[in-house]
Formats: structure tokens, sequence, C-alpha cells
């Protein structure tokens, strides 16, 4: 991997410029206009650099990344599965790119029939009535969701509604998206094997009840065995189902939330449907509900009359929780996953489930047999599963981090490390179905050959990485000492 | 299928060593009247030669129309090299770099871009991005909140002149938390703000104030009265702005005599292509002294074990993953990939090109407006600076006009009567630098045909 | 073994109170409290003059990797907060008894004697049975 690079702002020249980019200077008369009380007084220091001086430097820049494209990337709950070329290709065709997202209808057809076919089958995997494509990342489908669940109460005049229930393991944006729809959260334990502690859920819910968040299979890997009897018991209550789509993956083609029982449902399309994960974005999280929650969709969805796709508005969903975004949501990502959705079919779509799944057990079983404890002995995994290091760490003082970062040195993007909370020195695997078993074979060696370097030379795990272009780094000084912007050293 | 590698002797040897017989076996665990029982609803597979040829077919319906409408999404020129680079598969298919040693290239990148838009907007300090300039509003309001501790009232004053669908998503994100949002009403010949219409809520406990500028119509606000005006009242300052402008405006961190307390906007005119809406990146920035209320990722620069700089994620505490229920935000990514066009778009435009770019846009819109204002019926609606962006007043109704157009293939801009009725026949134009005299002179010949055409209709 | 002062009062939520010759509190968190989170990179204290209730989250102390209210122990109002951890928040972890105080309080009347607050041996118990 190559070394440091150097700051695109260290290779500027006062008065260099990729100036073949750049349109004609225009007649300074044309600016006359713009009062002089409000033009900037000097223009905005931005770097000078030649074309392919910042070509090299962002390419070097790419190149001290780990990605899909160059390496396993087994981060639990992320749904790192390979990203297909021809999904960039062709949502990347130029009248796609060109086309404002307020052109007329009539100039847009084509777009539109990709989404509605995109709405038809995300219904189809899920198992829900109506699906809304525009919140632009799962906590964002999160947010849509639980302001639908609080909306329909509302309408019903259920006031009183404000508690979400989540179980303890839950991911952190579920209780942050509860608080940001102005609810208050009630977490609820787990039981030892891993399901939701039922009896503590039947103690929870009530009149305040207004709905329950559960990621199923949950954040533990473990499908939820008791689904049908929680979502009996919260609907007696009067409240709905939430399902977090982080692990829809693990069940695609194989159970849909609609038919466990769930009212409301994000998916992460930058998981489950295969676009890109960018470096953090962007992402998709379309929402799908169940019949009673349908007029509270987020605006705009696309509706088709005859064989003509138009634009549903606040006009025709009046009861509508409102628009999430300035326009029609992350509309590229959203050709991504149509694209995907329709390179694997019906057939390749029922493959996924089973593949993830297969993996994920694969990788646990011959981890267990080369000696890792994993808290969950006596499950199947789901699509991913956890490993704990607590004993590593007694005996050894080798941590679940020492093992991520000796991992990178090894050609393997570290797992999510410290995940679930629940569960101590925890790494958190998610191979996906694309991962060959040679792969899997090799990231088995390497755990294996940690371990008996934490047993043998334990500094050279716990001071890992080593072949980075860093190692690793001081997050306390980072957070004291805020360097969040660069500023040139005084000469 | 599917992008599964597996042999079947491949699947037969895993499904033995974790103990199994099949793969049907793993599924045991769930009850068996859950499962699927049809996927009819999905069509069957293509293969990515017959892909090609729909999406070729459907790309090709949308025809390429010459298209005059602004209203949050700008056309500019992209060089080849953003999205060349962008789309590598070492941006393109990584993370939210959360392991610091193995993602230093896209940490890296967004302390760059956290300067440049820091640089361009005035303000200390940027985030990593949000999901667009409407959320980026809506969470900017928010933080307000949490960041004037002296109000209560969790009061925000929009003006009647910010995006109409920006002032929508703050509605739908922030109200559910009690925000109240207070519309400013505009002047309807001026088309802005006045100051003179804060008067009635002297003495009130407001919490902020947003400004847009431009604003919706393109007009400029008289920025510095409306900061003095808010900050002499402890009133924090929510600028909305277009980063192209700002390399010719006063950017937000020099408003007045202190300068707005947060900005924001929409990234997208920063080497984006329009795609119908996104994806695109809200630009979020603040004072320091606010940056604990600032949500979102935020890179750090700091050193190594052995001492030598490098990049990560800081201020996590504030974020769901560690704070939860308590969180500034529930975001947990940012728009990474438009983030990275738009650090390259700033670095090959600099500081001179990014100028050019402004000045050549505001200058052909000039043009546009000259010429059309020329066509008979067609007038300018308000007459004060614009920038890049104005406002026409038809003597007749806009919509079967652009649709007139639309059949010529022009998209002459934003009909506004459904979002400003007051304002009559008003259409909302734009052009760029990527609009030459000759497109200007095509959209003057062909609105004469289609004014003619929709009075005789 | 994180140190639990014999002369100062607890709460279970990890404060610790001691009381002033003037009849004011300071309070602060304990050797426990900030050795379980690890380096403080951030503390925030309230503004004098603020009424807190006792329960009242009332300042809040950061780590990298967690964050976390401190809850008044007992009613007054708030004389002072601790100036110095704005800048240096690591004097709570080198000193958490001393110089890493986080506030001051003026004890509503008759809440200093009416605080259901632990002594140094029962706060021990509590440690004890949290595994620390």
């Amino acid at each position: 991997m190559p070394q440091r690079e150097q700051l695109i702002f260290e290779y500027s020249r006062a008065g260099r410029g990729a100036s073949d980019q750049w349109p004609h200077e225009a007649d300074p008369a044309a600016l006359a206009d713009l009062p002089a009380a409000l033009r900037r007084a000097a223009p905005p220091q931005l770097p000078e650099v030649g074309e392919l001086e910042a070509v090299r430097h962002f390419t070097r820049l790419s190149q001290l990344n780990f990605s899909i494209d160059t390496h396993f990337y087994p981060l639990g709950s992320c749904t790192m599965k390979y990203n297909p070329k021809a999904c960039n290709q062709y949502a990347m065709l130029p009248e796609f790119l060109a086309r404002h997202p307020l052109a007329p209808e009539s100039s847009g057809q084509g777009l539109l029939a990709c989404l509605y076919e995109l709405q038809e089958m995300l219904k189809a995997v899920s198992g829900m009535e109506g699906v809304a494509l525009s919140p632009m990342a799962g906590a964002h489908g999160e947010f849509a969701g639980v302001a639908m669940i609080r909306a329909y109460h509302r309408a019903r005049g259920d006031l009183k509604r404000n508690e979400i229930i989540v179980p303890e393991a839950a991911h952190g944006t579920n209780p942050a998206t509860a608080t940001m729809c102005g609810c208050v959260v009630r977490e609820i334990p787990i039981e030892p094997e891993g399901d939701v502690d039922v009896a503590a859920l039947e103690a929870a819910v009530g009149p305040n009840t207004a709905g329950i968040m559960l990621t199923n299979p949950s954040t533990l890997g473990l499908f939820e065995r008791r689904i049908e009897e929680v979502a009996r018991i919260v609907h007696e209550a009067g409240g709905l189902l939430y399902y977090d789509g982080a692990n829809l993956n693990a069940i695609l083609g194989k159970v849909r939330p609609g038919d466990m029982g769930f009212d409301v449902i994000h998916m992460n399309l930058h998981k489950t449907f295969s676009t890109p994960h960018g470096g953090g974005g962007p992402g998709a999280g379309a929402v799908g509900v169940g019949a009673r929650l349908v007029p509270f969709l987020p605006v705009p969805l696309v509706g088709r009359e005859g064989e003509r796709y138009r634009w549903l508005t606040e006009a025709d969903l009046p009861q509508s929780i409102g628009r999430l975004s300035a326009f029609m949501g992350n509309t590229g990502v959203l050709l991504r996953a149509y694209i995907y959705m329709r390179l694997l079919g019906r057939e390749g779509m029922q493959s996924v489930g089973e593949y993830a799944t297969l993996n994920a057990n694969y990788l646990m079983a011959r981890l267990r047999a080369a000696g890792f404890d994993v808290p969950y002995p006596r499950r199947r995994a789901g699509h991913e599963f956890i490993v704990t290091l607590k004993r590593q760490a007694r005996e050894l003082n080798v941590t679940a981090m020492d093992f991520a970062k000796r991992l990178l040195d090894y050609g393997f993007h570290a797992p999510t490390t410290y995940f679930p909370l629940l569960v101590p020195e925890c790494l958190l695997i998610e191979p996906t179905e694309t991962e060959s078993k040679d792969v899997l074979d090799a990231f088995v060696s390497a755990m294996s050959q940690i371990q008996k370097e934490a047993e043998q030379e334990p500094a050279r795990v716990t001071t890992a990485p080593h072949t980075m272009p860093v190692r690793r780094l001081d997050d306390v000084r980072a957070a004291r000492q805020l360097d969040l912007t660069w500023k040139p050293t005084p000469p | 299928m599917a992008f599964i590698p597996h042999t079947q002797a491949d699947v037969a040897a895993m499904v033995d060593a974790i103990g199994v017989a099949r793969i049907e076996d793993l599924f045991d665990e769930i009850p068996q009247g859950l499962r699927i029982k049809s996927l009819a609803g999905v069509p069957t597979a293509l293969n990515e030669m017959e892909i090609g040829r729909l999406m070729g077919a459907r790309a090709r319906a949308d025809g390429a129309p010459l298209s005059f409408i602004g209203a949050g999404a700008y056309e500019h020129h992209i060089p080849a090299a953003v999205w060349g680079i962008t789309t590598r598969g070492e941006f393109y298919s990584a993370y939210t770099p959360y392991q610091a040693e193995a993602s230093q290239g896209t940490l890296q990148m967004i302390y760059e871009f956290q300067t440049m838009i820091a640089r361009l907007t005035g303000m200390e300090v940027a985030n990593a991005s949000m999901y667009d300039g409407a959320s980026a509003t809506a969470e900017a309001a928010l933080m307000a909140v949490r960041a004037n501790r002296k109000s209560k009232a969790a009061r925000i004053l929009v003006p009647a002149t910010v995006h109409p669908h920006y002032r929508r998503v703050a509605v739908t994100t922030a109200s559910n938390q009690g925000l109240k949002f207070e519309e400013l009403p505009y002047c309807t010949a001026e088309g802005i703000t006045p100051s003179a219409s804060l008067a009635r809520y002297e003495g009130q406990d407001i919490t902020a104030l947003m400004v847009q500028q431009p604003n919706f119509f393109g007009r400029l606000e008289d920025v510095d009265a409306l900061t003095d005006w808010a900050r002499a009242r402890a009133i924090l300052v929510i600028a909305i702005v277009n980063p192209t402008s700002l390399a010719l405006l006063k950017p937000p961190g020099e408003w007045g005599a202190r300068g707005a307390d947060i900005a924001v906007g929409e990234g997208q005119p920063l080497g984006v292509p329009l795609s119908s809406g996104g994806p695109y990146l809200g630009f979020m920035t603040a004072r320091m002294e606010h940056v604990r209320q600032l949500p979102g990722r935020i890179v750090g620069r700091t050193l190594d074990v052995a001492g030598r700089e490098g990049f990560t994620l800081t201020l996590q505490a504030r974020e769901q993953h560690i704070r939860r229920a308590k969180a500034t935000s529930n975001i947990c990514t940012n728009q990474g990939l438009a983030v990275t066009a738009a650090t390259i778009y700033m670095s090959l435009m600099g500081p001179q090109g990014l100028t050019r770019t402004a000045a050549a846009a505001h200058a052909r819109t000039r043009e546009l407006i000259a010429a059309l204002t020329r066509v008979p019926g067609v007038r300018l609606a308000f007459p004060g600076p614009y920038f890049h962006e104005a406002v026409l007043t038809l003597d007749r109704p806009v919509a079967p006009v652009l649709k007139s157009l639309s059949n010529r293939g022009i998209l002459g801009g934003l009909d506004l009567s459904g979002y400003f009725p007051e304002l009559g026949n008003a259409l909302l134009v734009c052009a760029t630098e990527t609009k030459t005299a000759a497109d200007v002179e095509r959209y003057r010949a062909q609105l004469t045909e289609a004014m003619q055409a929709a009075r005789a209709a | 073994m994180s140190k639990v002062p014999a002369d100062l009062k607890y709460t279970k939520s990890h404060e610790w109170v001691r009381a002033l010759a003037d009849g004011t509190v300071e309070v602060g968190i304990t050797d426990h409290a900030q050795h379980a989170l690890g380096d403080l990179v951030f503390v925030e204290v309230p503004e004098a003059g603020r009424a807190v209730k006792a329960g009242e989250p009332c300042a809040v102390v950061e780590s990298v990797k967690a964050a976390s209210d401190v809850y008044a122990p007992l009613a007054g109002e708030v004389t002072g907060g601790n100036g110095r951890l704005g800048g240096e928040p690591q004097v709570v972890n080198s000193d958490p008894y001393g110089e890493g105080w986080l506030m001051r309080l003026k004890p509503v009347a008759g809440a200093l004697s009416g605080a259901a607050l632990l002594t140094a041996a029962e706060y021990q118990r509590v440690l004890e049975a949290e595994g620390g």
C-alpha cells in the first residue's frame, strides 16, 4: 500500500490551475449589477493545481483505501457485497445524468418507469403494500417509518402513544430515530439464547406504546424465533411493528417482513441491493408499509395511469408525513438498485439469502473448529455472526481491536468491532454471498495465524497494523486538539 | 447467478463442514408458516447485455431537451476527471471509514472537503456533508435549537423566499420535536425579505433566523441587515447558500458585523450531475463554538503512535452509535461519493475557475433575461439584483407556454403559480455557463412562437 | 481497584459530593467513573445561577468511546462550574476528587441532609455489586 499522500493544498501554487476546464472569462460589465456591498472581497482560497496533479493526488488517495473491489470486507451489519459494474455504467447514461429533477414528467417516462418497477419489486420482496423511494439512507428511512407510525396514531386521535420499544442490542440509530420523532425510548432485554425477552415485552407494552423497532435477524445475527408472538403482543396493545432492514440480506427470497407481521420497514438499498457504499454514502433507505400506513408515505411517489407515469405529491396523499428531500431522494442510487434487481431477477433473488447464510454459517463453523468462541453456539447464524475474544483478552491481553487491526496487515478489512455492545470483545462478521469459499478459507487461516501470534509474540498483534499508511491513530488527541480544516503553517 | 461464485463442490464441502445436509437446513429456526410463497412480483433475470439494451432505451426515451430550469439544481460543466476518479472502485466500493488505518484515502479527502467548504463559506468548521441541501437546512434548524441555550421557544423564522421544498423538508424533519417555523413574508414587488418585517418580533423569544442567498427567486437579500438584526438579539443566523455564487458573493461568515452562525447549502453545483434530484450533497458549516452541536460525520487530523500525521473520524460522542437516544441526529452516513466529486471539482476549478464559472453563468442569465424580456408579454418580475436565476412574469398562464416549449425541445423554467400564486403568471428561469448565445437565441425565438401558440389556444 | 475517599458522599450514578465550609457542596465524578469512561476529551459544566433538581442531568463528560450525563446529587443552585475543564478535560482523569471537580452547588434548605447519598462504604458495595 502506498504511504502518505500530501494534502492537495500543499501542491497549490499561485496562478496555476486546470484552466482547460474553465469557461471563458465573462465581460466584467456583466457583473456590474451585483452590488459591491454583497460581493466577496477576495476569491475563495481553493487549491490552485493542474489537472494532472489533481488526478494523481486523488488517484493516490483512492489507493490508500480498502474497498470491496480490492479486499474482503466482512463488516458485520453492513453487507459489503460486490457492487456490479453494470449497475454503475447503466445508471450513468448521459440522459439520466442530465435530467433536471423539476423537468416535466413527459421528459422522464423512462426514468419513472424504472422507479415505478423498483417500487413494485421492493413490495414483492418485502411483502408490503406500498413503497416510497425518497429516503436517502437507512437512518432517513427509519425516520420516515417512525414518523408514519406517529402520524397513524395521531390521525386516529390516539395522541398518547409516544413510546418506542427497542431491544437492548438495537443499533444506535433506532433510539436516535425515536428521539428525532419526538418519542420516548424503552429498552427491553434479550434472553440468554438471543431472542427478545417476551415477558419483558408484555410488561412494557400498553396504552402509550407507539411501536417496536426490530431487526430480524437481530444485530446478534440471530433469527427472532418468536416473531409471531412479538407481533401479536404489540398489535394487541395497539402498537405497530417497525422492521429495520439492516439485515434483510439474510432472508431475501426466504421470508418477507410483511408476512412476519411488520407494518413498516426500511430497506438499505446500499446493503441488500448492492448499491455502492461510496466511503459512507450515498445510500438509499426506501420504506415499505402495510395497507394502513399507505396514506402516510413520504412524497413524492411514482404512480402509473395506464401507460403513463407521474409523480404523486401532497395533492395525491394529503395525509403524507411530507417531503424528506429537496427532490426525489438519491435517484441515481435507486437506478443502480433497479438494475441490480433486474439482473438477479426472481431466480437470483432467492439465492441471495441462501448463499449469504451458507457463507456465514460456514465461516462460523470453520472459526469454531479453529478454536474461536461464539456467544451463541447453539444457534444458527443468519447472514452474520459474532466471535467473542473475551478469553484472548483475559488470558493474553490481546483484544478484539488488536485482532481487527492485525487483520488489516493480512489484507482483510476488519469485521465490525465492539458492536453489538452486549457481547464483550466481539467481532461481528458478515461475509455476504458474493465471496468464494477460497476467500473464506484464507480468512480463517489469517485468524488462526493471528491467534498463534497472540500466544507467541503478542506485541506483534497489539501494535498492529504495521503495513498500513499509518499506524494506530491517537483518537484522544484528535478530539482534544481539534484540527478539522487545514491551515498553512506560517513560514 | 446473483454474482455467487460457488461451485457445486464448494457447496457440498461447506454444508459438510457446517454439519447439515443442505443449505435449506440452515433456515430451520424460521417458522415454516412464514416461508415465502412466491416472488412472482419480481420479473425473471436479464443478463448484462439485455439490461444494457433496456436502460439505453429508457434513457433515450427521456431525451436531451435544452433546459433553463434551476430552482435549486444547476447544470454546470463537470470535468471528465471528476467522475472518472470518483467511480474508481477504491472510492466507490469502500465503506464509512471506521478502520481509519485502512481508509486514509477517504478520510483525507473528507478533510480536504471540509477545508474547502469552510473557506468557500467563510465559516470555521464544516462536517463531511448531509443528504442534500434541504435535509441540511432541516438539521440546521434542529442544531440551532441545541446551540441557542438562551432561547427556550424553539421558534425559527423562515422567509417565504427560502426554497419551498426546503421549508417543507424542515417541517417534516423537525416538527415532531416541537420546532415551530414561522413564515416571514416577502415584498411581492421586490422579491426579497424586507428587514422591516422583523420589527414585529422585537422582544420575542426567537431561536434562529434563516436567510437564503441568493433566495429562491435568484434575488439578493440584504444579508448584512438581516444578520445584524438577529445577532444583536442573540438569535442565531442560519445561512442557506449556493456554493457557485460564493465565488462572487460575500460568504456567510462575513455577513453583517459578525457573520452567520450556521451555513448550509446544496453542494450539487460542485461537480454533481442533475440526475433527476440525486444523489446530491448537503454541506453544513458553523462557527467553532457550535462544533459539538454539528450533526453528522467530522474528520480530524491527528498523529499515529509513531508521530506521523493521519486522519480519523472525530467527535463521535455526538453520534447515534455512542449517544443513542441523545445523539445530535440519527444520521450515520454522509454523501461520500458526491463529496468525492465535489472535492475533485473544487480542486480543478480553484479560485479562478469557480469565479469564472459563476461570472459566466451570471452573464449568460443576464443575456437570457435581456433576450426574453424583448418578447412581447414578458417582463422581469423584480427590479433588483439577482444571481444567475430570475423570475419573469408572463401576460398569460405559464403552463401552456411551457408545454408548447417542451414540445419544441426546450424546458423553459419552473412555473411558480403552484408555489407563489400571488405572483400571477410567474416563471423562474436560469442559465449557466453551459448555455451558449445560440441557446439563448433559440429559447427567445421559440418563446415568441410559444406565446403566440398559447394565445391562440 | 478504584479509590473511594472516606470523607466524601456518593451516588449510585457515580458522582461524589464534598461539603464545603461555606455551606456549598462540590460535585465530581468518581475514580471508578473516570476510569470506566477512559481519557476524557470534553467536559461540559453548568452555568452559575442554574437551579437543578436532584437527579437532573446537569453536566456531560465525554471520552472518544462514550458520553455520559452527570446528575445533580441534590437540589440546589449552581454557584460555579470548573472552568479549567474546558481546556483540560484530562484533569478529571488525573485528579477526579480534587482539581477535577465539576461544579459547586448551594443546596436548597435541607437538601444535603435529606438527600439519599451513600457513604464511602456503601458506595464501595455498589462497585462490588457491579463487578468493579
